[in-house]
């Protein structure tokens, strides 16, 4: 086989691997839009601010700690105990949910019925903040994330390919991870909204919010729960992108990959964001590695863009989008 | 009549008080945004070495007031800090930053304020006849790609012919800088290079790792900034490239760089001015007057550290200067400016101040804004999180890197109708 179609076929797994982890974070934006039509500028934050909690908790450090010693002229920074991933997973989701009700009583409840202008200004505000905030609570350092998710080259890949074509393919541990729980994600976020009652209620406030409260659903418990579900999805983005380059404050710029992605996979459709993410991750990818050379490279940030925007050409309401028609 | 005696105190003691000199230092720090694990350590060493020097009784008697301005890594913040400081006795401005200095570089010579960039900034301002206001010594870019170089061609027995090394940069002026330096070198000693630009902020680096484990090449230098250090460390690790072969320059050798790809990061090179480490009795007397004593900038964590040990630098090479610029008379932007363009540090001066073998000596003269102009590499160790030095401090090829700095100033002189003072 030519040895630039091998290559070719390494660069699609991988840009199929890296697309996952865009679709990771683009999962969260589709759920909240979905559910109350707020584009929540803050999923980003959300996912660095997961992060930043599971490790503190992880290293037992003291929450607010450089504010309290600032104060008391104290020297605490940490209690001197590791808690195991899962476990802190468990608090660091318990924590998201606290916060997913603070988003709720003190944002949202106060902007209903208001455009979705404002309701997109709330979650620029509550980006900001709660960057500020997570620094505070957990100061601003670079965190080593290890939630024990293995990472680095597949050898059996690389062998099995190596001897079958004559070239080992590169495929990261941690990628395929992100994939098979991606995949559970998904089929998991599936279940709950067709299944479930909470779940139907969840997509009969999305479609008429006034019926749905007409018929007795809460929307303050719909808007939590679906906040609840935003946070744990940005807790599994936050994992997957912290153990790829620890949890740092540009963590939340990962939001900037999930936008073409949306554009792509639409806004309102679970699967949409995982297509979306695996063109996005594809496609980028080879154009890197097809004419990327010969402009200079660094194609792939505006690359994503580009391909949503000839989408957004075609079909506007992205690939798996609702098609909203609106009558005069 | 009690209040209005108070009154006339307070208003006496306010007009008393410009007269009670402090030698004013803004710091553009940033302890805020993405990039602030770079910006705390470096803005905690700067901040935690004046404080010594004043409960060492200051520069001759006169204090020095740290003037704090946060920038958040952000240029246009940056320029406001600036305006925001320069008329409170500004003396010299050190931007942290290489958009800022660019846009300080006119409005501070028009402001006759001098400007100090710690190894990054305008490579040519190493031109003083040309930048009269600005500053980048230890070394410049330029410097450090030609070290670099010199450096794997040591590895390699003396020869880099029919080698490869390619640069992962950061897509931005900042990263692009050696790339010119470097393909005149490659055509000098004979190596490909291979330029890989990773756009800002370079969390996914697959496709310029793909290439590398394609290509194979013989090195890989790394002009990086922020999370895209520490993301092409762990890619270099994934694809199993030899550690001791990536070298990246001083902004990619911080421990924030390394610590967060754990045992994978052992091994990584990266070219620096300065030693790391707490083993100087300078930082030692930091401990014990600055850290123990509760008057740290921030809560000691990082003392020690590579960004601190930048601080602690950049902050001892300013008072020497304002000791310097005393021995003129009072000290103002103009006469700060005179002792930055004639400031020597032998190495007897920098073991008395506790810096033995910390950094290199240096001569800074009219004509040349940037000394020593030298680079050691260092070697990270993830088993015991140190770092240490695995060269001698080495030279650039001049020969190769002045003419590009001649040529760069030159253009910059006539675009700005500068006429070139006539120096040494």
């Amino acid at each position: 086989m030519p040895e630039q179609l091998l290559f070719a076929m390494e660069v699609t797994l991988n840009g199929l691997m890296a697309g996952v982890l865009y679709a990771l974070v683009a999962l969260g934006f589709v759920l909240i839009f979905k559910a109350s039509g707020i584009f929540n500028y803050a999923q980003g934050v959300m996912a660095l601010f997961a992060a930043l909690t599971l490790v503190g908790i992880m290293e037992g450090q003291v929450p607010f700690g450089h504010l309290i010693n600032a104060i008391f002229g104290t020297e605490i920074h940490h209690f001197g105990w590791h808690v195991p991933g899962l476990i802190a997973i468990v608090i660091t989701m318990m924590i998201m949910v606290a916060l997913a009700w603070a988003v709720n009583q003190f944002v949202m409840r106060h902007l209903v019925n208001q455009e979705p202008i404002i309701l997109f200004m709330a979650t620029i505000g509550l980006a900001y903040f709660l960057e500020g905030f997570g620094d505070l609570m957990w100061g601003s350092d670079i965190k080593n994330l290890d939630v024990g998710l293995p990472q680095g080259l597949n050898s059996w890949i690389d062998e099995t390919t190596f001897n079958a074509l004559g070239y080992g393919f590169f495929i990261d541990n941690l990628d395929i991870v992100a994939s098979v729980v991606a995949a559970l994600l998904v089929v998991a976020l599936v279940v709950f909204a067709q299944y479930t009652k909470q779940g139907r209620a969840m997509r009969a406030v999305a479609d008429d919010h006034q019926a749905a409260l007409s018929v007795g659903i809460s929307l303050n418990f719909i808007w939590v729960m679906v906040w609840s579900v935003a946070g744990f999805v940005a807790l599994v983005a936050g994992i997957m992108w912290g153990s790829k380059s620890g949890v740092q404050f540009s963590l939340s710029l990962i939001a900037l990959k999930a936008l073409p992605v949306l554009m792509l996979g639409g806004f309102t459709s679970i699967p949409g964001a995982i297509v979306g993410g695996l063109i996005v991750g594809v496609g980028e990818k080879l154009f890197e590695f097809a004419i990327g050379p010969m402009i200079g490279g660094a194609t792939e940030n505006w690359f994503a863009y580009v391909l949503a925007l000839v989408f957004l050409v075609f079909r506007p309401q992205g690939l798996f989008g609702d098609k909203i028609i609106e009558r005069v | 009549m009690k209040l209005k005696l108070l009154a006339a105190v307070a208003a006496t003691m306010m007009a008393v008080s410009p007269a009670m000199a402090e030698l004013v230092i803004p710091a553009l720090n940033y302890r805020t945004g993405p990039y602030a694990p770079s910006g705390i350590p470096y803005a905690d060493g700067f901040s935690d070495y004046m404080t010594l020097v004043n409960e060492n009784g200051g520069i001759d008697g006169e204090m020095v007031k740290v003037l704090e301005c946060e920038t958040g890594y952000n240029t246009e913040k940056g320029v406001e800090c600036y305006e925001q400081t320069k008329g409170q006795g500004a003396l010299i401005y050190i931007p942290q930053s290489t958009g800022i200095t660019y846009q300080l570089i006119p409005k501070a010579s028009a402001d006759e304020i001098p400007i100090w960039s710690v190894a990054y900034g305008r490579t040519s301002a190493v031109n003083g006849k040309v930048f009269k206001w600005v500053f980048n010594l230890p070394a410049t870019y330029w410097d450090a790609a030609s070290i670099m170089v010199k450096y794997a061609m040591e590895q390699e027995g003396g020869s880099l012919e029919g080698k490869k090394i390619a640069l992962v940069y950061h897509n931005s002026a900042y990263g692009k800088e050696p790339i010119r330096t470097l393909e005149k070198l490659s055509e000098k000693h004979g190596f490909e290079l291979s330029l890989l630009p990773v756009d800002h902020p370079g969390q996914e680096q697959k496709s310029q790792w793909l290439q590398i484990r394609r290509e194979r090449p013989d090195y890989v230098f790394m002009w990086g900034w922020g999370v895209m250090n520490s993301v092409a460390v762990q890619e270099a690790s994934n694809i199993r490239f030899p550690m001791d072969h990536f070298i990246g320059v001083w902004w990619s050798g911080s421990e924030g760089d390394v610590v967060p790809v754990g045992a994978g990061a052992d091994g990584y090179k990266s070219i620096t001015w300065h030693g790391a480490g707490t083993d100087f009795p300078a930082l030692q007397e930091i401990k014990t007057k600055v850290i123990d004593a509760g008057k740290n900038a921030g809560d000691g964590s990082k003392w020690g550290e590579v960004g601190y040990n930048r601080g602690v630098y950049a902050a001892a090479v300013v008072a020497e200067a304002l000791r310097h610029a005393k021995t003129m008379g009072d000290v103002t932007p103009s006469s700060m400016r005179d002792a930055m363009e004639t400031l020597g540090m032998t190495d007897e001066r920098w073991t008395e101040l506790g810096f033995p073998g910390f950094t290199a000596a240096f001569q800074v003269t009219c004509a040349r804004h940037s000394s020593p102009r030298l680079g050691a590499i260092q070697q990270w160790n993830a088993t015991d999180k140190t770092w240490t030095m695995v060269s001698d401090f080495m030279e650039p090829d001049f020969e190769v890197v002045d003419p590009l700095i001649e040529e760069d100033s030159m253009a910059y002189a006539a675009e700005n109708n500068i006429t070139p003072r006539e120096c040494n």
